[in-house]
């Protein structure tokens, strides 16, 4: 065999503490290695012309990269060995930046430790074998799980390219937080004016099947062939019958329970439309506040219910959808300032959160868009607005910024001044973030046009006084205490990833951060893709964002399913293991450990047991391999041979003990 | 950051691809430095790992042997990692057995985003080995004495009873 190693300086990242000359040339001394070079940048044009130079005119056979994590740059390396000729498994890389030139300071160590990665790439090099992919069909259907802004768009442009569409919704009516909100910033335009009519796109595109009051319970597959079981929700109303006529909501006598879509502002009756523009525009029951399912009497609803629609015997049902990739847009919570005891931690009824203040604004709201206090329905004169509730807080375990509070608030401290001509609007910020088009012009606009009060400092305390609610906090730029008393006061709170997000990861096998936020592949250069093949994000599982984000992140992740849908087949992973029949015993110790039941039980000609890799089912995690009492299941790619290989150009044996 | 600046021990970590040499890498990124002893395999899964690689980079006179995985309950293939916690656990109670101190053995969880604490277990674990010193060549325990004479070194302080000391 005929190695050749390229050692890459990349510029200084490597070059300034690595001897990136003594590592190419310690590299030349080791075995099979034919040719042995240094360069600034190997994947550049230039550096990767350079690796297929050398592999023509020295005849190589393999390839060992020592430059950047493989997880950068192996499929450019790849690529670049495949089109000089060789097979692109032929190929190693050796890590000798992120995990050597960047966390090491000493040069004499780093270019030793340097060396030692090369020697073992090269001896795990020496094992590797030529893979050829096998080709599979690509089911053109996709799932968005999610129907917020991002996924509706991403939805849409699905269809819209001719896809078949899933959109699953965890709520009654898709929506998401956007169509709770009143008008949207910078432009101030109707939120649910702009949202209503893809809502209705939604419902009536042909390709869109739409899935709400479901969930996601089970994905199994990979990318192309995923099936996707989903739990639709008893609502213990038939939708097929049911006509969204609202009679049984009018004559519904239980009205008590607070209405989660006007964030509790308001209550509802127990079998209920969410809100009029709901799609669909069905209605449900919550068993919760159900006289029929709480006492067993009752049964008003099923009574007037022209269509004979409602069911108290509904069951949960489960469908299993094939789709060939997921669009993940599950969105945000919004944080609980109950979190905050300085901030009266929910026990003030005039202390309310940005989405409540929403909802009074709404015009389709509670009030009617009349904005009232909900201690005691009077008009508030003075409204202060305290931001980073729950962002920028590392106490509470949030420190970052949620992003789009400081523009939300100015919108509703222009709304406020709009709505109620003599108010007094204050502002208390730690910073204003408004990079997006037109946004600094909007926070501007507040404090100049509309005389909003912006004061620079945290807020310490809110504490009722009388019937008013009295803010203290600082005032930085005027190096002061101040005190503000307030007829309301609106926490501008910050986003966290939806309830049960990290539930839904594992379900992807997707990665999440350490709030629940999805990871995507690479934070500048993949914010839509996932490390899991097919699995796409979309909106603000990936982190707080938007709406204009959020639309353009769903568009991007639709781009990306049609460019996967593009082709008729996929190539397959060949890094999938096999099965050496006659070493096999049979034990079946593979199939029982196997997470993706890749491995199937089959019999040789004369009838003894034999396990059998199903090879596009297979995603080449090895456990099979590292159960396999017999060392008869190998993982391509990644055999006992190479890793041993690795290990003992690490370690060599000891002469005397050398089994080998 | 060095443990011991300008000498090093033989370290030999085996990285699962998705979470723990991201998080080795992330590391990287952030520019956290490390000893430099430690040297990867990267793996794809921490249930590809079969516990004779660890046995053997022992026998063959490693100083320490890290593994580390996803978070159980994040793996990418779902549940290798906790097939892995079982090998491992029992390894590490057999380590003895073959005559090998399980201190220098260390078993561990790191996602791809948790650059520092990648930073400190490297660290931690470069310390502990160093704190060891280098490996005795293979005792070569034969009896259930020498079990247990290695296993109660292990659990009396850092060491096996033979060689704990020796190394500082």
């Amino acid at each position: 065999m005929r190695i050749g190693v390229f050692v890459c300086h990349c510029g200084s990242n490597i070059g300034a503490t690595v001897d990136c000359v003594a590592v190419a040339e310690s590299a030349r001394m080791l075995p099979d290695v034919a040719f042995a070079a240094d360069t600034m940048y190997a994947c550049s044009e230039p550096g990767q012309l350079a690796i297929a130079e050398a592999i023509h005119e020295h005849g190589l056979d393999g390839v060992v990269v020592a430059s950047c994590s493989p997880r950068m740059h192996e499929p450019t390396f790849r690529r670049a060995v495949e089109r000089a000729g060789l097979n692109r498994y032929m190929l190693e890389m050796a890590n000798i930046r992120e995990h050597v030139s960047w966390v090491g300071k000493n040069k004499a160590l780093n270019t030793n430790k340097a060396g030692e990665l090369i020697a073992m790439a090269v001896a795990k090099l020496r094992n590797d074998r030529p893979l050829h992919s096998s080709r599979f069909d690509v089911n053109k259907r996709v799932l968005v799980i999610g129907g917020g802004v991002a996924g509706i768009q991403a939805a849409l442009d699905c269809a819209d390219g001719g896809m078949q569409v899933v959109l699953v919704e965890r709520e009654q009516s898709i929506g998401g937080k956007m169509a709770k909100l009143d008008k949207t910033f910078p432009t101030i335009d109707c939120s649910s004016c702009i949202l209503g009519p893809r809502m209705v796109d939604v419902a009536l595109h042909p390709n869109i099947t739409l899935y709400t009051a479901s969930e996601v319970e089970d994905v199994s597959g990979y990318v192309g062939n995923f099936s996707v079981r989903i739990k639709r929700r008893a609502t213990y109303v038939d939708w097929d019958k049911c006509t969204g006529c609202g009679l049984c909501m009018e004559k519904c006598p239980s009205r008590k329970s607070p209405d989660p879509f006007n964030e509790g502002v308001s209550t509802t009756t127990a079998i209920n439309i969410p809100f009029p523009q709901a799609i669909p525009k069905k209605a449900a029951i919550d068993p919760e506040a159900c006289l029929k399912f709480q006492k067993g009497k009752c049964g008003i609803c099923a009574r007037v219910c022209p269509t004979n629609a409602v069911n108290y015997k509904q069951m949960d049902t489960w469908v299993t959808e094939e789709v060939g990739a997921v669009i993940a847009a599950t969105g945000y919570d919004l944080f609980d300032h109950t979190a905050y005891g300085e901030y009266g931690a929910g026990r003030y009824p005039d202390v309310i959160t940005s989405m409540q203040y929403e909802r009074l604004m709404n015009a389709s709201g509670p009030t009617g868009g009349h904005i009232v206090r909900p201690s005691d329905g009077r008009e508030p004169k003075r409204v202060v607005f305290v931001q980073c509730v729950g962002s920028r807080d590392p106490s509470i375990g949030r420190p970052y910024c949620s992003g789009f509070c400081c523009m939300y608030t100015a919108k509703q401290a222009i709304l406020t001044r709009d709505h109620i001509p003599d108010s007094e609007a204050y502002v208390f910020y730690m910073d204003i973030r408004s990079p997006g088009k037109g946004y600094d012009e909007f926070t501007r606009r507040a404090q100049e046009q509309y005389g909003v009060r912006y004061v620079r400092g945290r807020v310490a305390h809110i504490y009722e006084l009388g019937d008013r609610i009295v803010v203290r906090g600082a005032d930085t730029l005027a190096g002061e205490q101040v005190e503000v008393e307030a007829d309301l006061v609106v926490l501008a709170v910050g986003a966290e990833p939806s309830k049960g997000a990290p539930e839904l990861a594992e379900k992807l096998r997707i990665s999440y951060d350490t709030y629940g936020f999805f990871m995507e592949k690479h934070p500048k250069l993949g914010p839509v893709e996932t490390n899991t093949a097919g699995i796409l994000l979309a909106g603000s599982c990936q982190g707080p964002k938007d709406i204009p984000a959020s639309v353009a992140q769903g568009s991007a992740a639709a781009a990306k399913v049609m460019a996967l849908f593009s082709r008729d087949q996929l190539e397959s992973d060949p890094q999938v293991a096999s099965v050496n029949a006659a070493r096999c015993v049979g034990c079946m110790k593979c199939v029982q450990v196997c997470p993706y039941k890749a491995i199937s039980e089959t019999e040789d000609r004369f009838g003894n047991p034999k396990a059998q890799v199903i090879e596009t089912v297979c995603q080449g995690c090895g456990l099979c391999t590292a159960t396999c009492p017999q060392g008869a299941v190998q993982l391509s790619h990644f055999t006992d041979n190479q890793i041993l290989a690795e290990v003992t150009a690490l370690c060599p044996p000891f002469p005397a003990e050398s089994f080998e | 950051m060095s443990a011991v600046p300008g000498r090093e021990l033989r370290i030999i970590g085996f990285l699962c691809n998705w979470c723990s040499y991201g998080g080795a890498d992330t590391a990287g990124v952030s520019r956290f430095e490390q000893p430099t002893d430690l040297r990867v395999v990267r793996v794809p899964c921490s249930g590809r790992i079969d516990p004779l690689f660890i046995v053997r980079a022992f026998l063959n006179g490693a100083d320490g042997v890290l593994v580390s995985g996803c978070h159980p309950g994040d793996c990418h293939y779902s549940e290798g990692n906790y097939h892995a916690r079982r090998r491992l656990e029992l390894l590490k109670h057999l380590l003895p057995a073959a005559g090998i101190d399980p201190a220098r053995f260390h078993y561990t969880w790191v996602s791809a985003s948790e650059g520092a604490k990648w930073q400190q277990t490297v660290t931690d674990f470069t310390n502990r080995i160093h704190e060891l010193g280098p490996a005795p060549a293979f005792c070569g325990a034969s009896t259930p004495e020498d079990w247990a004479a290695v296993a109660l070194g292990a659990a009396n302080g850092p060491g096996c009873s033979d060689h704990g000391g020796d190394g500082k």
